[in-house]
């Protein structure tokens, strides 16, 4: 009866004839409803499997949010990025320490990225966090970013809605910052921490990168290194250049030695900081705009899909192509024939 | 849009201390469009049976040297059941004699590889096996 992950029954009305959609379709309900109950129950299995159909895009997923949906919001959600080898990790076994001594439950989502040329992917960093497996109040999910640009978006936030759903206090959500697919799954959380370390690239390197710009709090780790002085101190002006008399949060910088176990508090307390600054500025409205993006994100994708596949446009776009049209004219038929066909059907 | 990947845990219970068999066969698997959850050393049958059901892995690979497989390789199994695991694809290498692995193989082990094993035979005996059991549980 549980189905295996992905061998999902297909959604509503979608690829099977009106008689055996209805059976199909209580089938599906009855495997999500089973799911409810059980993640309701306190089962970490259960949320192990909702995060299993979002990451694999399963309609199951839909129907699971929506029966636990009024229980989102609850958990804290950080968000941990920057260059590989800096550290995340390590801050983040060592943050999930800190606040689970202070009795708050943590979920960590560690985020690797897939192989482009094969899709599979190493995910190494439990490694690093060995020492929280055991605790009944963490849970750790490792993730690959897998294909497509939009996919790590939807399937990253979908899984930080199912562990703050489960009951979680304190979400910790590891990406490389390395692109714009993080760049958008951790503009989604409410904090988001900029973890770099020295020999990693200088301030400005890291201006260049725009990583400042998604910055709330930026930790210089490895202290313990030569050059940490210098990268503490480009970072500090780069933030107030960036920052002053702009905007009424200006990034603090932090330094740690995640490594040796120092100066985490001093990050928990930036961390602690930026969410007071939230929680006054209205951190509904601004939970709410997060959410207005999300939909934006995921209905440009589905359009996006079914406009190419079943338009026929590809047909279309090779036709005119061939003709020695040029891809903006294509474009602009293309458009403007979808555009018309929208406006007589509304 | 269903995506599915086939995710494996490969883990080392006990304490022997190498691990490039391990290490080898997870990018072995990798580079076959698997993901591959790998926990390090040390690993105690709870911590990997743990750690495989919150990652809901398909698959647990354990890999052993030491020869403490006949104590540590069914208190994995056990420790998984206990977690409702039970139907994760179980398999195992490492220096392992014939005997052993029959036991093991009418333990709930799917299947053990001894030695010498291609690490591409083991990528290819999982993905043989996902693709039955989804073809199964698609029927059902
Ligand atoms: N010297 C030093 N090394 C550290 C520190 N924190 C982490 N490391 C090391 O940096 C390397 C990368 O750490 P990891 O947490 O995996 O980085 P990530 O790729 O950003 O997640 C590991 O070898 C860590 O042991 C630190 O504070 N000081
Ligand atoms: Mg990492």
């Amino acid at each position: 009866m549980r189905p295996a992950r992905g061998t999902a029954v297909p959604a509503p009305g979608t690829a099977c004839s009106p008689r055996s959609s209805k059976p199909l379709k209580d089938q599906a309900d009855t495997v999500v409803n089973g799911l409810v109950a059980r993640f309701r129950a306190g089962e970490k299995a259960a949320l192990a499997r909702a995060i299993s159909w979002a990451e694999n895009g399963s309609p199951e997923f839909a129907g699971f949010l929506r029966e636990v949906y009024a229980t989102v919001g609850r958990a804290w959600r950080t968000g941990v990025t920057g260059p590989p080898g800096a550290g995340k990790s390590t801050l983040v076994n060592e943050l999930a320490k800190v606040l689970r001594a202070r009795a708050r439950t943590v979920g960590i989502l560690a985020v690797d990225p897939s192989s482009p040329i094969t899709g599979g992917a190493l995910l190494g960093d439990r490694i690093r966090m060995e020492e929280r497996t055991s605790d009944p109040g963490v849970y750790i999910r490792s993730m690959a970013s897998r294909g497509s640009h939009g996919g790590l978006s939807r399937a990253a936030s979908d899984a930080c809605d199912a562990i703050d759903a489960f009951g979680i206090d304190e979400i910790l959500l590891e990406t490389v910052g390395v692109g714009q697919a993080e760049y958008d799954v951790v503009s989604a959380t409410d904090t988001v921490l900029v973890v770099l370390c020295p020999g990693a690239g200088d301030g400005i390197q890291a201006m260049k990168a725009g990583i400042l710009e998604v910055a709330d709090v930026l930790v210089v780790n490895k202290v313990d290194l030569p050059g940490s002085d210098r990268l503490l101190l480009d970072l500090e002006e780069a933030a107030h250049i960036r920052h002053a008399g702009r905007s009424a949060w200006i990034p603090p910088v932090v330094g740690c030695s995640a490594g040796k176990s120092q100066g985490i508090e001093d990050v928990v307390a930036a961390l602690e900081r930026h969410r007071q600054h939230l929680e006054a500025a209205g951190l509904d409205a601004v939970r709410a705009e997060k959410r207005v993006a999300q939909v934006q994100r995921v209905l440009q994708e589905r359009l996006g899909a079914a406009l190419w596949s079943e338009g026929g446009q590809g047909r279309r776009a090779r036709t005119l192509l061939a003709a020695g049209r040029t891809p903006y004219d294509v474009v602009d038929e293309l458009a403007a024939a979808l555009v018309g066909a929208l406006r007589g059907a509304g | 849009m269903v995506e599915t990947k086939i995710r494996v845990l490969v883990a080392k219970p006990g304490l022997d201390g190498h691990d490039r068999g391990a290490k080898t066969v997870a990018s072995v698997l990798r580079d076959r469009g698997m993901e591959v959850v790998y926990t390090g050393l040390h690993q105690t049958p709870e911590m990997i049976a743990e750690a495989a059901m919150q990652e809901d892995v398909d698959v647990v690979g354990l890999s052993i040297l030491s020869g403490a497989h006949m104590e540590l390789f069914p208190r994995v199994r056990d420790e998984l059941v206990k977690r409702g695991m039970g139907h994760v694809l179980l398999v195992g290498g490492g220096i392992i004699p014939s005997d052993d692995m029959r036991k093991l193989e009418s333990a709930g082990f799917a299947k053990l590889f001894g030695p010498g094993t291609r690490t591409d035979d083991i990528g290819a005996y999982i993905e043989a096996e996902m693709a039955k059991r989804r073809a199964r549980n698609a029927a059902s």
